[in-house]
């Protein structure tokens, strides 16, 4: 596609045509020629929607939970962007994206775009196509954005670190499942659904998530976490778990507000505690503007894209660069027959560039 | 693999659509799309003309495949071909249906825009390589 067509394609997304921001998409997910200028080109128009990742082991009730979100915020006269990220076979590439049979509650409604990606075996690829594909939904002109995806591995979690706020959903009774989330997934939550709060076990499954939460938190934080994050602060700074000992009165303002992780029970297929969820994903984003940390988040943001970019196309050359010497076949080979070693090939291949760069390492 | 290796996939959507609760051909085919190396989007069941239009813009698939063995072919699928058209879809979509097509309906949908039909007994091969040969390029 040449450059005319590029434009021409920006522009129509920047008026709101559904199919060329589908085409965008396709092209970012396909890494199409030309899709760099598209995403340069749409860069300035972005900034204007709040971003929600959303993640959870399979069954959890994502999709279903994602539905009802967007649904909410169309009811409050919100357009709402969806990217459901399902993982794809490592043998085939072939991928069943079924994120989009939950999304019942918004049929035929053009204001909801949703859009199903596979991973494609994308190294650390697929949260710069997410990342880029929430760029376009924002360009377009939703408020709200929601990324959904398999809570599976750091791929994903990469993936969901690109929102705003994360979700984490948990259902009942999965006193192992939460043992497992604890070192990744849970670190990342800033605010937990125990979805499926009508079965057995939600409470205990509530409790536990709390337990973790103020063992992760640090001595300041607040112990009570039935409250929402920066009021509870404010209300109860300087109670019994105040290290520091100064005075409350003038320490509640002068301290930068903090946010402690909230548990949200919700019956998703029944839409229950879904206005609460909305509550506490806006307060979330108020403290995270009040604080601050939404610009911090936002440049960490741009110089992760910056560093994966700078990877990716430092790997492209240097593949080209090892082709040009002979091809990796014949390094490997030589590898084996104890010829050589893989640090001498690797300083090798790359001699030429440091010799461009004026490498003084040596 | 780089950022920039292009990776052109084939997406399909596997659409039922109406008042029909047979879905063991559309898994089927999904399947078999899935295994020959397709992304594949999968409806559910009984999804109106519209969610079918919807998820066609959005997804922007190369390729949808309508299943439909309840007789309402002549209704259903004229609608969902409008929907495509109104939304600038039709033309760079590969629509083809499945299910239970009575011969003498064929060229009537054929003329609204399907661009294959295939009945019971085709070889999955037969669809997969229709599929290979025909989706519409996204570049």
């Amino acid at each position: 596609m040449n450059q005319a067509a590029e434009s021409d394609l920006v522009e129509r997304l920047l008026d709101g045509e559904h199919r060329a921001l589908a085409r965008v998409i396709t092209k970012i997910e396909s890494r199409a020629p030309g899709y760099r200028d598209i995403i340069s080109d749409i860069h300035s128009h972005t900034g204007h929607a709040s971003v929600v990742g959303v993640t959870g082991s399979p069954g959890a009730g994502k999709s279903t939970l994602v539905d009802k979100l967007a649904k909410f915020y169309r009811d409050r006269g919100e357009t709402v962007g969806v990217i459901a990220v399902d993982p794809s076979s490592p043998y085939t590439g072939g991928a069943v994206l079924g994120d989009r049979i939950r999304m019942a509650s918004n049929v035929g409604d053009m204001d909801v775009f949703f859009r199903s990606m596979s991973a494609r075996g994308q190294l650390g690829g697929l949260s710069t196509a997410t990342s880029d594909a929430v760029k376009a939904l924002d360009a377009f002109g939703k408020d709200r954005i929601i990324i959904e995806t398999v809570g599976a591995g750091q791929n994903e979690v990469d993936v969901v670190k690109t929102a705003d706020t994360v979700v984490v959903l948990v259902q009942p009774g999965s006193g192992d499942d939460v043992q497992m989330l604890k070192a990744g997934i849970l670190e990342i939550g800033d605010v937990f659904v125990v979805n499926k709060a009508d079965m057995a076990g939600a409470s205990r499954t509530v409790a536990e998530l709390e337990e973790m939460i103020h063992l992760r938190d640090d001595p300041r934080a607040n112990l009570d976490t039935g409250h929402h994050g920066h009021d509870a602060f404010d209300d109860d700074h300087g109670s019994e778990t105040d290290t520091d000992g100064t005075d409350e009165a003038t320490d509640a303002d002068s301290e930068p507000p903090s946010w402690t992780p909230q548990v949200v029970e919700t019956v998703a297929t029944q839409g229950e505690g879904i206005e609460t969820l909305v509550d506490t994903l806006d307060d979330h984003y108020t403290y995270l503007t009040d604080s601050g940390e939404l610009d911090e988040k936002a440049r960490q943001r741009a110089a992760e894209e910056i560093r994966q970019l700078l990877r990716s196309d430092v790997g492209e050359l240097l593949e080209r660069e090892l082709d040009a010497q002979g091809g990796v076949d014949d390094f490997a080979a030589a590898v084996v027959e104890k010829e050589t070693d893989p640090y001498a090939v690797t300083e090798e291949v790359l001699e030429p560039l440091r010799d461009c760069l004026g490498d003084r390492d040596d | 693999m780089s950022a920039d290796s292009e990776q052109q996939t084939i997406r399909c959507l596997i659409a039922k659509v109406g008042l029909d609760g047979h879905d063991r051909g559309a898994h089927v085919i999904s399947r078999a799309f899935r295994d020959a190396g397709f992304e594949v989007i999968y409806s559910g069941l009984h999804r109106a003309p519209d969610e079918i239009i919807q998820a066609t813009v959005q997804e922007d698939v190369n390729v949808l495949g309508i299943s439909i063995l309840s007789g309402a072919h002549n209704t259903l699928v004229p609608k969902v071909m409008d929907g495509l058209e109104e939304y600038g879809a039709l033309d760079d979509t590969l629509v083809i249906v499945g299910g239970i097509i009575p011969e003498e309906d064929r060229p009537g949908l054929l003329e609204e825009g399907v661009d294959a039909i295939f009945g019971p007994g085709t070889p999955m091969q037969e669809t997969i390589d229709f599929v290979k040969e025909n989706a519409p390029e996204r570049t």
